[in-house]
């Protein structure tokens, strides 16, 4: 049961063949049991979540459930849910019990979807191997003294450690696409605006997206379903008419599935020279993913990327000043960290914040706030600013010769617990392939492709606005054809 | 001895009159319990985003409107970077690079004077919350309920040369938010609060001088006081050989002076950038033309009617123009007592009613006397039913609530005007039968006697005969 997909989890409760609560306590019992390895969930609190399945199992009694009605899902700790201790990763938030729900956790309760708990996650969303969190590194249930990836390490974790059938996450530079590949998981950022950001703690607002982390393309679509939408309460959610994603994996169907459909290689990934920013193993997997991909009638070309190279410099400019803003408000005045002993109101500021943000994020905070200061602001933030939009350009020209954009999600699998976290620029280049998808806004994911030497790597898929039903029917029909995606961790057992 | 020139540039947060504030559904109600008017949204709970509120940016588009400026059809929002514990998220939207409001004038009339002020700027923001020093066990409250409130802060350029010029500015500024109701101009509460920006230099000198920041005047009378005491001291302090550092200052009541409060090496570097979390403002025609539609007709046109419609002097059509009531009250008159009684309508507006409301400090829109029964009074006046004398007892009735109109009063006080002839007559014959000796008095040439007859011939009658025809017959009478 819980190597079942979603769609098999329904179709078991719908069945009757086991009730929300059996399946709920399934997973609570193995997180009970493994979580104190992997150190996935921050949160846990079976009472709540058994009554959410309780609830779900009258609803599926009465006939009136739906699709995740009774499903287990794990959420990032970075959603706000209502009577939930809501962290975000951080000291600062470690006594802040939620009050409100995010519209994400909204949209999954009136699914009839049961909370299983919520996810560790690098401090604030910030981190690439989920080190920086208050609570404790996250260890890769493919070998648990490595890395799991970030932000959404926990998340990424709990489904590859078969401690949830699938999870949220959110992603801001590759948060959800990088943990999914370095876990063997199919994780989508979709285009910016398509979920709702309201109760989503904001780490850099332009920047950050939710999305779905679980086993299969399949599963995502059906995630996506209840988190996409507009909401009014997120001026930058985007009103448009709702798409059935899961009905559309289907949409190309035959011997050749994916005949007419052009995948963009964009030569910054591929290139003679700048391959070599990618470890070999995980660029022959790429390379044989695109392999299978031909066999399904698509074709390859060439495309470029020219501005893709200062992504992550202007990434570093912008999501930091962001941050050093939305940070802003936690100043121990109203809720959250305040230190025990202060002098003065500045001092109450400093020591609070001292205390309660780890060293990444007061990195990133002095960052951005140097580079928004007077005097700076136009070499830096409006800097970045244009360049941001030539990396949209970018993007904009590239998919007029192609459909999709394909290439590695991450230059490594996982690397080793404590092996760049002394080096932050390191660290920050382990994104380097998937920062340029949220400063153009597009959506994006990642499917396994493969193991290296036992880790598994990922197929990062980039898509044109709105693109994530093409995405999904793209990454679907690959996975209708190989078995990468159904491997899964089984050294924890 | 050096001459001085005074230069003068106001910055005013008005609060706007919208019922939810500018990023939240919260009630802006004033004086409500501390915290029970702040939502998620308000206190900045992790997570939260604001929405804007389309009610403010029509306040915003009126005021465009109502000074003659351009409404940008693309404006930002900014983030204003500080900490203040009743400033919730660590910052305050505002406006910076692109304001919502870009130029226009206002007109400033300075006794018979006319003056233009040229705005620079108008930008909508959203209020802090305020912080309660009053003792909580040693400790400093804070209550967000005002945080959020959206205001409208006009800027104007330094074009103000002296207090009299800005007190008039801000009279004039604060009668036109009222106007065109995007502000109740409450100054107690706090809905209406001016910094004056002061420097002096030598007359005839080309550039400014450095300028000190006069922080939340919420009266125009301390404008008045803290502008002249600012100038004075910064004259003083030059003359001395003292130079004037850049600060921002606050005035005292008490003491009448004015207190530096930061300097400029002290002050903020506030990091402006564009808030990610809304879109630009984008205001097209069309919403524009819907606002202008919507818009009452302004006081310069107003006033420039009354003056060619009604014959009124500038000076009478200014006071009527003061404020949007008074304006509708006077053409609510007028519509009952008719056009060609616009002059005595006027008096009776902007003198009598006006002093009666004054010495109660009631607004016209409390008056007793309605429009209808001052225009019913007036009416009465005009055909000479009575006497502007008895109108004054009368309108004295309608406003203690005696009767429920002129009319009634006249009738039930038998105040109608005596202007029989033949009843005057008599009555004068009996005044001059009865005071032999002021006859005699005026024979001999003393005028004031005769003043003294018809004042024993009006107060036979209670005041009710026709003044001009007591006069005439009596001297008829006397032969004079």
């Amino acid at each position: 049961m819980i190597t079942h997909g979603l769609k098999a989890l329904a179709q078991a409760l719908a069945g009757k063949r086991i009730s929300s609560v059996e399946l709920t306590q399934l997973y609570l019992d193995r997180i009970d049991r493994l979580n104190p390895v992997i150190n996935a969930f921050i949160t846990v609190d079976a009472g709540k979540s058994l009554a959410q399945a309780r609830a779900a199992d009258a609803l599926l009694a009465a006939g009136k459930g739906g699709l995740l009605t009774g499903i287990p899902l794990a959420q990032k700790d970075i959603f706000c849910a209502k009577g939930w201790r809501t962290t975000c990763g951080s000291k600062m938030l470690g006594n802040f019990i939620s009050p409100y729900d995010a519209t994400v956790i909204a949209k999954f309760d009136a699914a009839g979807a049961v909370n299983l708990g919520k996810t560790n996650m690098d401090e604030f969303a910030m981190g690439s191997s989920n080190e920086t969190s208050f609570f404790g590194p996250v260890k890769n249930p493919w070998d648990i003294t490595r890395v799991p990836g970030g932000s959404s390490g926990g998340s990424a974790a709990a489904v590859a450690a078969l401690l949830a059938p699938a999870a949220t996450g959110t992603d801001t530079g590759g948060s959800i696409r990088q943990p999914a590949a370095l876990c063997n998981l199919t994780g989508l950022k979709p285009t910016y605006g398509v979920v709702s950001r309201y109760g989503m703690i904001a780490f850099a607002s332009s920047l950050d997206q939710a999305g779905p982390m679980a086993r299969s393309a399949e599963d995502c679509a059906l995630l996506l379903n209840t988190m996409a939408g507009f909401d009014e309460r997120d001026s930058t959610s985007l009103d448009r008419p709702t798409e059935d994603y899961s009905a559309q994996l289907n949409a190309t169907a035959g011997d050749k599935p994916l005949a007419g459909l052009k995948i963009g290689l964009p030569k910054e990934f591929f290139g003679a020279d700048e391959r070599t920013g990618c470890s070999p193993d995980v660029m022959q997997l790429v390379e044989a993913a695109l392999a299978e991909y031909r066999k399904l009638g698509a074709e390859t070309v060439e495309i470029s990327l020219p501005n893709m190279k200062r992504s992550v410099a202007a990434y570093y400019v912008i999501a930091p000043a962001e941050a050093s803003s939305n940070l802003s408000r936690f100043d121990g005045v109203r809720y959250g960290y305040r230190a025990a002993e202060y002098s003065d109101l500045n001092d109450m500021y400093s020591k609070s914040r001292a205390q309660g943000f780890g060293a990444e994020v007061k990195r990133r905070i002095l960052i951005g706030a140097y580079v928004l200061s007077h005097g700076y602001y136009d070499a830096y933030y409006l800097q970045a600013q244009r360049i941001r939009r030539l990396i949209a350009n970018d993007f904009v020209a590239a998919f007029k010769a192609c459909d999709v954009i394909m290439g590695p999600t991450s230059p490594s699998t996982a690397f080793k617990l404590g092996e760049k976290a002394a080096d932050p620029v390191q660290m920050y280049l382990s994104d380097i392939y998937t920062i340029a998808v949220n400063l153009a806004g597009l959506p994006g994911m990642s499917i396994p492709c493969g193991m290296a030497s036992g880790l598994p790597a990922g197929l990062q898929l980039i898509g044109d606005y709105f693109g994530e039903a093409k995405l999904l029917n793209v990454a679907h029909r690959y996975q209708q054809v190989t078995g990468w995606h159904l491997q899964h961790a089984d050294g924890l057992a | 001895m050096k001459q001085w020139e005074v230069v003068i540039g106001i910055e005013t947060h008005a609060q706007l009159s919208t019922r939810s504030k500018i990023f939240s559904g919260s009630s802006t109600a004033f004086g409500a319990e501390p915290n029970v008017q702040a939502s998620a949204v308000d206190i900045a709970l992790p997570g939260v985003l604001p929405v804007l509120n389309k009610q403010a940016v029509e306040c915003a588009i009126r005021f465009g409107l109502a000074v003659g400026a351009t409404v940008a059809p693309k404006s930002v929002f900014a983030r204003k970077n500080y900490f203040y514990p009743d400033l919730p998220k660590g910052y305050q939207i505002s406006q910076f690079e692109l304001p919502v409001v870009v130029g226009g004038q206002l007109t400033i009339q300075l006794g018979d004077l006319e003056k233009t002020v040229n705005l620079t700027r108008a930008h909508l923001e959203e209020d802090a919350g305020k912080s309660l020093h009053e003792d909580f066990q040693g400790k400093s409250g804070i209550d967000l309920n005002r945080a959020g409130t959206p205001l409208l802060e006009i800027v104007t350029e330094p074009d103000m040369r002296s207090s009299a010029e800005a007190v008039a500015y801000a009279k004039a500024l604060h009668a036109l938010v009222r106007w065109i109701g995007i502000c109740d101009g409450n100054m107690q509460e706090g809905s209406f609060r001016c910094d004056a920006n002061v420097s002096v230099r030598p007359v005839g000198q080309k550039e400014f001088g450095t300028r000190r920041e006069i922080k939340n005047l919420n009266s125009f009378r301390f404008m008045q006081q803290a502008i002249d005491y600012e100038v004075q001291w910064q004259i003083a302090t030059i003359e001395d050989g003292g130079r004037i550092e850049q600060a921002t200052v606050l005035f005292d009541p008490d003491s009448g002076e004015t207190r530096a409060m930061r300097s400029k090496e002290d002050a903020h570097d506030y990091r402006y950038f564009p808030d990610p979390d809304l879109l630009p403002l984008i205001i097209d025609s069309e919403w524009i033309e819907r606002a202008r539609a919507a818009m009452p007709e302004l006081p310069v046109a107003k006033r420039d009617r009354f003056m060619a419609d009604f014959a009124l002097s500038v000076y009478d059509a200014s006071a009527l123009t003061g404020s949007l009531e008074v304006a509708d009250f006077f053409e609510a008159t007028l519509a009952v007592c008719g056009q060609t009684n616009a002059k005595i309508c006027a008096n009776w507006v902007t003198v009598d009613l006006a002093a009666r409301l004054n010495k109660e400090s009631r607004e016209i829109g409390e008056s007793p006397v309605s429009a209808a029964m001052l225009g019913g009074l007036i009416a009465r006046i005009a055909d000479s039913t009575i006497s502007n004398n008895i109108a004054k007892k009368v309108f004295e009735a309608l406003w203690n609530g005696e009767e429920k109109s002129a009319d009634d009063v006249i009738e039930k006080q038998g105040l109608k005007q005596i202007t029989d002839t033949g009843a005057i007559e008599k009555l004068i014959d009996d005044v001059l039968a009865a005071n032999a000796g002021m006859v005699a008095e005026f024979k001999a040439g003393k005028e004031k006697a005769f003043n003294a007859l018809v004042g024993q011939a009006m107060k036979a009658t209670k005041g009710k005969a026709n003044p001009q025809q007591v006069n005439d017959l009596l001297r008829a009478k006397l032969g004079a």
